[in-house]
């Protein structure tokens, strides 16, 4: 059974989060414990690219178990256009027979798999982090709430099983086995109704490192003080090639822009490191810094619950200690 | 410019969530009740728009009578008008929600000024599921745009009224124009909500509420249970207390491979 997974590109390569959710799509393409059905569990998935794929991107995607790729054309699809997207893998639902469609939790992936949800009547599953077919048109999943403070154990019964993937929450799994990847053209029928509602990048911004992928982010909270306590903060972050992100108090208060927020209503962050400086690890907070690989804490209240949380915490004042910790790997680096 | 906002009623969550005996649900015999940032968020802006373009701003939410409490906390903040979708307190899914929503907003087109512009949270706090907005969009055959972090209310030349809706997209901004009437979710930062007024909690107290009754239908994803996840982390290590304990901190960073 085909199971298709819509897959974000990243500047020339696929988005990670993308990659994740080809894995648990891998999953899905089989039947488990159901007998004399048709699959076999990790059978390959057929990712969907809006544009082209490129070479390390195919070769990205056969190595987390895509056995096919079906690019839109940019003539066909200029650019970000949600419904559009979703009118596309509805095309090829029919067209595959598709028992299923993946797509990360994105905010891209989010919205194209609403849309898609609207245009076929059927249910979404958001933000799984597990997915099994159980039956024919069954699937038995769990999927996050409270941004991930929860989990909820459920079952989608539904002709196609719609469901996004907590990227952050989820393993990146390299298939075991690579498989060839057959590449094909897909040229959509849209009317103009679908390309309405499209985005035009604005100038400004862009490029730089962004907290959402960021290998190294330092928090900031309350802790910080005020918005001129960022600035050894931001050094340190530099130093360390990272970016800084903040707690809801400080963009609450204005210290700092809330697209630096991390957390349920920010960003969630999946860095290799997590360095929270004079922040308590609100329930809140801790929703977005949790797909964290290691988290060090640096606070002056023992109690604190990001210190208990952490892997490592070091007790004192950030205002003492991140100027210490700057001059030392500087040292380190001489 | 007549605004609807949709807000959900959930519980205040502080240090960790409890849950029911039967794993069914967050127990809140504890808890404080609340909508989340996102709604907050969307409230202000609406009171915001309407207050550059002129027009009102009406709330509705989904749920059981006590529910209320949150309509009048957006009455509070500048809201004008509150409609209460009410349940028995069962939770609906989002097909059954956004079929709600549609048919208020259908019926105050047949019933008033209809709606121009309806904002909503970009995702519930609780259930999380990011699609009513969308599902409700295509229920009413609006345009839509979900996350946004900024809205501008304008004039295209000659094709209406139109909503410039903004957002981030990996680090740089992204714009959608819909042609309204329209659906937009919105996300916590495009605003600072104001705290209530003491004339405003007076006007809220006595505001009348609007009650329709909503029927539950089953769907297609059914909640089995819920769970808190398994702590991820071990214990963990404390390496010291102020500036001396840096030269460990700079052992473990470099162990974990992030020194330059």
């Amino acid at each position: 059974m085909t199971v298709l997974c819509l897959v974000e590109r990243d500047g020339e390569g696929i988005a990670e989060a993308s990659l994740r959710a080809v894995g648990v799509a891998r999953g899905l393409a089989g039947v488990a414990g159901v007998a004399g059905v048709a699959g076999v569990a990790g059978a390959p998935v057929t990712a969907i690219v809006f544009g082209r794929a490129g070479h390390d991107g195919v070769d990205a995607l056969a190595g987390h178990g895509s056995g096919a790729v079906y690019e839109v054309s940019r003539d066909a699809v200029p650019g970000y256009a949600p419904l559009a997207w979703a009118r596309v893998l509805a095309e090829l639902i029919a067209e595959t027979g598709a028992s299923a469609v993946v797509a990360a939790g994105t905010d891209r992936g989010a919205e194209v798999m609403a849309h898609l949800g609207a245009i076929t009547g059927l249910p979404v599953a958001a933000n799984c982090v597990s997915a099994e077919r159980t039956g024919v048109e069954v699937v038995t999943l769990v999927r996050q709430r409270w941004g991930g403070l929860l989990l909820e154990d459920a079952v989608l019964e539904a002709p196609v099983a719609l469901l996004t993937v907590a990227a952050e929450a989820v393993a990146l799994e390299p298939a075991g086995a690579r498989t060839p990847v057959d590449v094909r053209a897909h040229s959509p029928r849209l009317s103009d109704g679908d390309l309405a509602v499209r985005a035009a990048e604005s100038a400004g911004s862009g490029g730089g490192l962004s907290l959402a992928t960021a290998r190294v982010v330092v928090g900031g909270g309350r802790g910080v003080g005020g918005p001129a306590g960022f600035a050894p903060l931001e050094e340190l972050a530099a130093l360390l090639g990272g970016v800084v992100g903040v707690s809801r108090v400080v963009t609450s208060e204005g210290w700092r822009p809330h697209t630096q927020q991390v957390g349920q209503t920010g960003t969630r962050i999946t860095p290799e490191l997590y360095l929270a400086c004079g922040i308590s690890g609100a329930i809140q907070h801790m929703a977005g810094c949790s797909g964290a690989r290691h988290i060090v804490a640096i606070n002056s209240d023992p109690g604190a619950p990001m210190v208990s949380q952490a892997d490592y915490a070091l007790i004192g004042d950030l205002h003492e200690i991140v100027p210490a910790l700057i001059e030392a790997i500087k040292a380190r680096m001489a | 410019m007549e605004v609807l906002v949709c807000v959900k009623r959930v519980p205040m969550v502080g240090g960790r969530i409890v849950l029911t005996a039967d794993g069914q649900d967050v127990d809140t015999r504890m808890a404080g009740f609340t909508i989340s940032p996102h709604e907050e968020c969307a409230v202000e802006e609406a009171v915001q728009i309407t207050g550059r373009l002129g027009g009102a701003v009406s709330v509705l939410t989904l749920g059981s009578e006590a529910s209320i409490d949150q309509l009048r906390d957006c009455l509070s903040v500048g809201a004008g008008r509150a409609v209460l979708l009410e349940t028995d307190g069962t939770e609906f899914g989002p097909i059954a929600t956004a079929d709600a929503i549609a048919g208020e907003v259908r019926l105050r087109a047949e019933t008033g000024p209809g709606y121009d512009l309806v904002l909503l949270g970009n995702e519930a706090a609780d259930t999380g599921d990011y699609q009513i907005g969308v599902r409700l969009a295509h229920l009413l055959g609006w345009p839509v745009a979900t996350g946004i972090k900024a809205i501008d209310v304008g004039d295209s030349g000659g094709n209406g009224a139109v909503v410039r809706a903004r957002r981030q997209y990996r680090g740089a901004d992204e714009v959608f124009e819909l042609a309204l009437p329209a659906v937009v979710t919105v996300k916590e930062g495009i605003n600072l909500p104001r705290y209530p007024s003491l004339p405003g909690r007076l006007r809220a107290k006595r505001a009348q509420i609007e009650r329709r009754p909503v029927t539950w239908r089953p769907e297609g994803l059914r909640k089995q249970g819920l769970r808190v996840p398994a702590a991820a982390r071990q214990q963990s290590t404390v390496l010291g207390t102020g500036v001396t304990a840096v030269p460990a901190l700079v052992g473990v960073l470099a162990e974990l491979g992030v020194l330059p």
